[in-house]
């Protein structure tokens, strides 16, 4: 994308029927750094990368808790997710005092769409930077949406947003097929080794991912560290191959000696049953 | 020419009582289940009590219509407290939260009654009395509703601390036991029922304390 004539205001159309400036938005969410959603028939798990600016500052906050039934990753300007996910959390608390019951998502995703494309739409705003993995439960069971600047939304059986979002992608189109009858801990699993394709290369440790699920019996929360630790190191999933020395790790990792590319890990993703996805 | 009075007025009274006792490491806080309209009984098993958060619970006589959108507007508010500090209101807080709303309404206030009990930061047992429109004050011990008249003078007797002169917080905690406080709950709820109409049916009783909360029940002359 190229600076024209037609980009200044959100407002102004193109000739070829584009509006440049909510399309700059959706760069915006392509340069934050990856969120992903996958989602069973009754679980919804979403991860993130978590990457501090330097080494003293504290990583930002991707994910957020919006209800008992409801949370959100976010992937762009967080500024602009935090302010979204102030206006989400309002919205069901408002719905919960009216109705004394929890709002569906899909009503709550629509909303967030609205309010989306006002912003497309006012000579005087801009449109959101930011784009939002919504994950959630209603009476129709477990689902996952993506709504992003323009004021689309859509909704997904799996979806990965942000920088190197497309080795995720690729990564989950390969394994969505099942994600619909797979267990809480499989799916969790999936999501760790799809965050770990958007790494590339960097170790997958605790310290760098956020994961948080949902399900029936289950309200949304953010895993600790501890838990994802552990979760990380009995799934064995293997990093490419980093000196062992480099960090020193509260929880035992179980480096596997053999340098292993990921190229070879996908090709024993058929046969994975559950164990460790590096048998061969 | 005398002045038109309303016909019609907005609130009515459910009667009832409720009272709480703070410890040194408990609080218990009771309340009638009785609900009336004037003469009449509604239902004898409505709880009027409600727990706010962690360690904060309410009971509240007067108006249930307006004891229960209190109890709504109180329940948001925590919930926003939790979603922007990411932990639960302390009970000194949700104190000072309940005055607000109730004087937020000044000039057409909540008929409720409130007392509210928990545990402070330190662990140690609370209790608050307030008033209709939100005056409140720290305590050891408070009833308020229609049996408060026959209730309160007994709780002087049993708890209050002999000098006049120290501050309430001083003697804020009682000396008894729970089950000690318990026991007296008990006792002063049977005596109410024997002499206020609107006091009756059941008394429940919650127990907050470092191991978390417990509810009790107990059997009131239904007459």
């Amino acid at each position: 994308m190229f600076r024209n004539q037609y980009d200044t205001d959100v407002t102004t159309w193109s000739p070829a029927g584009r509006l440049f400036q909510v399309e700059y938005a959706m760069e915006a969410v392509k340069q934050g750094s990856a969120a992903i959603g996958l989602r069973s028939k009754t679980h919804v798990v979403l991860a993130c990368v978590n990457k501090a600016n330097s080494e003293l500052s504290s990583h930002q906050k991707k994910i957020f808790k919006v209800d008992n039934h409801i949370g959100v990753a976010i992937a762009g300007l967080t500024a602009d997710g935090r302010v979204l996910s102030r206006y989400m959390r309002s919205e069901c608390i408002n719905y919960n005092y009216t109705y004394e019951s929890p709002l569906p998502i899909g009503r709550l995703v629509v909303q967030l769409a609205d309010k989306a494309q006002v912003c497309t739409q006012r000579s005087w705003k801009r449109p959101y930077g930011v784009g939002l993995l919504v994950a959630g439960l209603d009476e129709s069971g477990a689902h996952l949406y993506y709504n992003c600047p323009s004021g689309n939304y859509f909704e997904y059986q799996a979806f990965a947003i942000g920088s190197r979002s497309q080795a995720a992608k690729t990564y989950l189109e390969r394994r969505f097929d099942n994600f619909m009858g797979s267990s809480r801990e499989d799916l969790i699993k999936d999501a760790l080794i799809a965050t770990r394709e958007s790494l590339q290369g960097e170790k997958l440790r605790s310290s760098v991912c956020t994961i948080a699920v949902v399900g029936v019996g289950e309200p949304f929360h953010i895993l600790d560290q501890e838990t994802v630790q552990q979760l990380i190191d009995t799934f064995e999933i293997v990093k490419e191959e980093e000196p062992p020395a480099e960090e020193a790790q509260p929880a035992s990792e179980q480096d596997a000696p053999t340098d292993q590319t990921s190229g070879a890990d996908q090709g024993a993703a058929a046969g994975d049953q559950g164990g460790s996805p590096m048998e061969i | 020419m005398t002045k038109q009075h309303a016909n019609w007025s907005p609130y009515d009274n459910n009667g009832g009582s409720c009272v709480a006792i703070a410890g040194a490491d408990y609080c218990v806080i009771a309340a009638d289940t009785r609900m009336s309209t004037g003469y009449n009984i509604l239902t004898r098993d409505y709880s009027k009590i409600s727990q706010l958060a962690d360690k904060s619970v309410m009971a509240s006589s007067g108006f249930q219509a307006d004891v229960k959108a209190l109890q709504k507007v109180l329940s948001a508010r925590h919930l926003i407290y939790q979603h922007q500090h990411n932990k639960q209101m302390s009970c000194p807080a949700m104190a000072q939260l309940l005055s607000n709303t109730l004087y937020y309404k000044r000039f057409f206030p909540y008929y409720a009654f409130n007392v509210l009990g928990g545990l402070d930061s330190e662990g140690k047992g609370c209790v608050f009395t307030y008033d209709a429109v939100g005056s409140y004050e720290r305590v050891g011990y408070s009833s308020q509703g229609s049996g408060s008249t026959l209730i309160m003078p007994f709780l002087d007797n049993q708890l209050k601390s002999p000098s006049p002169l120290l501050l309430p917080a001083k003697d804020a905690v009682t000396p008894l036991s729970e089950a000690e406080a318990v026991d007296l709950v008990k006792t002063v709820f049977a005596s109410a029922t024997e002499r206020d109409i609107y006091t009756g049916d059941k008394v429940e009783i919650v127990i907050l304390n470092a191991s978390g909360i417990r509810r009790e029940y107990m059997d009131l002359r239904k007459d």
